[in-house]
């Protein structure tokens, strides 16, 4: 059994018959082919899936399809403008140095974007609050701090 | 030709240049293993044991077969001509234990593959390996290694009732007449518990056979294609020439891809069988359970000293969890902690035993450090429990024992030979950062209100740039091709395998600088054997030091050819390369390298002794291992209370040689430092007495979190490595290394005052609640 859904997501529509188990992360990923967003624990720990639903930051892993029907959804596809120009966030997290193996950095850029969303100068931490729910094996974390200090600076 | 000024570009080595492979990350447009969807794709899913140690009676796969959308299901009888999993170690009487890629009549540990799935999606694989019944005569399990140890202990293999895989020993100087006359002999029980390394991207491979070519193209999550090549083609009988190993973006790696698992070549095998291609990504459950993990070591040290704090011996009896089976590394790990015992001490007699004990559990192999951090932690916990001892300052203790810079190289007890380095002068520089006098006055005036405030700190070595082929299982050098095109662009191809290190760019920087040529000409590729050149991949901390090394000396093979093709053309034999240009240095004309390679390739006319064309491959064999070390202080008070420990500060100064890329080298630190941290503090893969992991799942196992990780104050001296023209030494677990025993030493330090002398990792608030409240 299937139902019909239709969800935008960076800005186009899409629209799929899904089975309602099918969770929003494999929706993304396999049915509208943004393979952007990452699955790194499939139970909402480590953040590597994090999206961004109706402007809010959700782990996409624990959410199913149907749930996201009528819904805008962005990923980290959605992030630079259609020139090819960088969200700010980007660039702090490639200046700082934010990422190295970049397996959760689509999760992170996510998160940090909502970060800022909610408070446009953050200390340092704020941001680490912010960032919490999201796991990175690989930089301990300084240099993402440090990315999302350089993105608010950059947005003042 | 002409006769202009050359401009020299501006200096790239040394430069906080961001990294180039950023772009395609940071726009999710990066593909990872699990991003490959090819026509036609199956996706497999493992039906996995249940029970640590069981006999299997019988399997059902007639439902799990029956399901719509399931193609086809294989248990051990179908794959019985698959070879064994590969260990690539050879101890002498080492046991190694078959290791079938999926288990036939007997499982050894939770998460043994007893059957295999494949379905039209993932979705309906899972369900269709839910459905596989499998019957079990369920057996004792044993999940501890000093219990498995114990008379009358389950066995793990039957055929081996002792559980021993194999014992080690080895002996330097004369431990027993130093021990003998010591004035003072500390020993302490020490454990450094399982860890799992937990790359964010779990393991995966997707392999699409070819029959009529005979040929396999096989993508996989490794740090090692071609050594990954060369064993499954082995395991599935398959021509190496003809299995092309593609490591696509790997998303984080830390030792547990520098292996070669089951399930690679269970995925191979049915894309084989069916002719399709086929997918596997393991689930984050599975990675706990299957993947390989690190550390599992008791270990019993002691240490014996004159009165004035001169280190005169040191024994270690190393108890090593080595899980069910061997990986392909795993009965080597311990032996790395054997070399790395003295640390950076002037001890010259010692004594260590290894016992490898086979438990029902994952097998331990290469976790970022592998060994090191387990033999550092022994050596710098042993220095402080001495100074508590002698009533010395643990900075004290450390000046009167280093290495002196004039006994460079220097020979240890165990059989190394230390590059370069002056342990005192990073050591000083690491102190008067922290303003370590000031420090302990503050801890006194603490104390006196009752405070738990404390001082750790860990002056490490490590051995790094793995290494000497004789050293290494399966050779530790490392290749370099540098292909110039008739444009001049540089193409590199270099036989490691980076996984967020950052190599695209460092190479780009070396090569920037050796060729004169703008970095946005150069572009380096790794990680597909039928594009490079055989290399041994990525790990211990070999990348730049090996890895650069076979690069430098291809730029350096290309450089000569350009100056034979400049010489020609500029008709001088006096001709220097600089700047990306030759110059006759007698008229001051000169020829662009871009020129130069145009010419190569036109080839109208050929200099003396040349051929057309511009390319070099070079393959090195490091003559040393590199020796980085460092010191790491971390200022820490424990909550009385809770046991909660709280870093006030962390200083770090790390020696690791001549430094390409300031931010990538802090970076590799900092993520090293919270896995040092992780196990100091947090992580621990605990299983129960039934070979039940407790802690597998994030929820369970705590991993290094924003909120978690302090501030870390980072800083370098530098004693540039005689070893490789480059002068680097290596920085991937520097961080992990230095950091879990100044952790350590620092809780222990505060809780002194209070007479603990010991608690072993992790140092959770409980145990630290259940030390304060003894």
């Amino acid at each position: 059994m299937t139902q019909s859904i239709s969800v935008t997501i960076n800005g186009k529509p899409y629209a799929h018959e899904v089975e309602p188990r099918l969770l929003l992360i494999h929706y993304i990923r396999e049915v509208a082919g943004l393979t952007g967003s990452h699955i790194g624990c499939e139970t909402s720990l480590c953040g590597a899936c994090t999206v961004e639903v109706n402007g809010r930051a959700i782990k996409s892993c624990t959410m199913f399809a149907v749930q996201a029907d009528g819904a805008s959804v962005i990923t980290v596809e959605g992030l630079a403008e259609a020139s090819g120009k960088l969200h700010r966030i980007q660039e702090g997290f490639w200046n700082e140095h934010g990422l190295q193996c970049g397996f959760c950095t689509p999760g992170m850029l996510m998160v940090s974007k909502q970060i800022l969303d909610r408070n446009p100068s953050p200390t340092e931490e704020e941001i680490r609050e912010g960032l919490d729910g999201n796991l990175c094996r690989c930089t301990g974390y300084q240099h993402i701090v440090k990315a999302v200090q350089a993105a608010a600076k950059a947005g003042v | 030709m002409s006769t202009t000024t050359i401009t020299r570009p501006e200096k790239l080595v040394g430069k906080r240049i961001r990294r180039r492979e950023d772009p395609r990350m940071i726009t999710g447009t990066a593909t990872y293993v699990d991003d490959i969807k090819l026509s036609n794709m199956l996706y497999a899913a493992m039906v996995r044991s249940p029970h640590a140690a069981a006999n299997i009676r019988s399997i059902d796969t007639s439902k799990a077969a029956a399901l719509p959308g399931v193609t086809a299901v294989y248990t051990g009888v179908d794959l019985k001509d698959v070879g064994g999993v590969v260990c690539g170690v050879d101890l002498p009487g080492l046991r190694k234990p078959h290791h079938t890629v999926i288990a036939t009549d007997r499982v050894y540990l939770v998460g043994h593959t007893v059957a295999v799935v494949v379905a039209s999606d993932r979705y309906v694989a899972a369900d269709a390996a839910d459905l596989v019944e499998v019957d079990y005569d369920v057996l004792q399990a044993v999940a501890d290694p000093e219990k498995a140890l114990a008379p009358g202990a389950p066995a793990v293999h039957p055929q081996w009732p002792d559980n021993i895989a194999f014992t080690f020993e080895q002996k330097g100087g004369d431990v027993d007449t130093a021990f003998a006359q010591a004035d003072v002999i500390c020993k302490q029980r020490m454990i450094s518990q399982r860890m799992v390394a937990n790359p964010m991207e779990t393991r995966g491979c997707v392999a699409s056979w070819h029959a009529a070519d005979r040929a396999m193209t096989f993508y996989t999550s490794t740090q090692i294609p071609h050594l990954a090549r060369t064993i499954l083609a082995g395991m599935l009988g398959l021509e190496e020439n003809r299995f092309r190993l593609i490591a696509p973006e790997v998303g984080g790696g830390f030792g547990c891809k520098l292996n070669v698992y089951a399930e690679e070549a269970i995925v191979a095998f049915i894309s084989m069988k069916l002719g399709r291609p086929i997918k596997w990504i393991e689930s984050r459950r599975e990675n706990f359970l299957t993947t390989i993990q690190g550390r599992g070591h008791v270990d019993y040290w002691e240490i014996a000293a004159k009165r004035d704090g001169t280190i005169v011996g040191i024994k270690v009896k190393i108890i090593q969890d080595l899980g069910a089976y061997h990986q392909l590394l795993t009965p080597a790990i311990p032996t790395l902690s054997v070399l790395m015992m003295p640390g950076l001490y002037d001890a010259h007699n010692i004594h260590a035993e290894i016992v490898g004990v086979f438990t029902n559990c994952v097998p331990t192999d290469a976790v970022r450090g592998a060994g090191r951090p387990e033999a550092t932690y022994g050596i710098e916990r042993m220095v402080d429990i001495l100074a508590a001892e002698l009533k010395m300052d643990p900075a004290e203790i450390r000046f009167k024992n280093f290495v002196r810079p004039d006994q460079f190289p220097f020979a240890t007890a165990t059989g190394l030979n230390y590059d370069s380095g002056d342990y005192a002068n990073t050591f000083h520089k690491a102190l008067d950062m922290i303003g370590y006098k000031r420090l302990r006055e503050e801890q006194a005036a603490a104390r006196k209100e009752g405070r738990l405030v404390g001082i750790g700190i860990s002056t490490y070595g490590e051995i790094c740039a793995m290494g000497p082929s004789p050293a290494v299982a399966a050779g530790g050098w490392e290749s370099a091709t540098v292909k110039v095109e008739p444009s001049g662009k540089v193409t590199i191809l270099t036989g490691i395998s980076p996984h967020g290190q950052g190599e695209e760019t460092t190479f780009a920087q070396v090569a920037g600088d050796e060729l004169g040529v703008p970095i946005d000409d150069i572009l380096v590729l790794h990680g597909d054997t039928s594009i490079v050149q055989y290399g041994i991949g990525t790990f211990g901390s070999r990348g730049t030091a090996v890895g650069g090394t076979a690069l430098y000396l291809a730029l350096q093979d290309i450089k000569e050819k350009v100056v034979r093709w400049g010489s020609m053309l500029l008709d001088s034999s006096d001709v220097r390369f600089d700047g990306g240009h030759c110059i006759d240095n007698a008229t001051g004309k000169s020829v662009s390298f871009q020129t130069i390679a145009a010419a190569a390739y036109r080839a109208m006319k050929i200099p003396a002794h040349s051929e057309p064309g511009l390319v070099a491959t070079r393959f090195w064999e490091p003559g040393n291992f590199t020796y980085p070390f460092g010191a790491h202080i971390i200022h820490s008070e424990v909550d009385r209370e809770t046991g909660q420990v709280a870093i006030k500060r962390y200083v770090m100064v790390d020696d690791i040689g001549n430094i390409l890329n300031p931010m990538l080298v802090d970076g590799q630190l900092h993520g090293g430092a919270s896995w040092g941290l992780g196990q100091a503090l947090w992580e621990h893969a605990i299983y129960d007495d039934t070979g039940q992991l407790v802690t597998g799942e994030f929820m369970d196992y705590a991993l290094a979190r924003a909120r978690t990780m302090p501030w870390i104050e980072s800083d370098h001296t530098c004693t540039p490595s005689p070893v490789n023209p480059l002068g680097v030494k290596g920085v991937g677990e520097a961080g992990t290394i230095g950091s879990t025993p100044a952790m350590v030493n620092s809780v222990i330090d505060a809780l002194s005052p209070l007479g603990v002398t010991h608690v072993d990792m992790p140092l959770t608030p409980e145990k630290l609640w259940k030390a304060i409240n003894q």
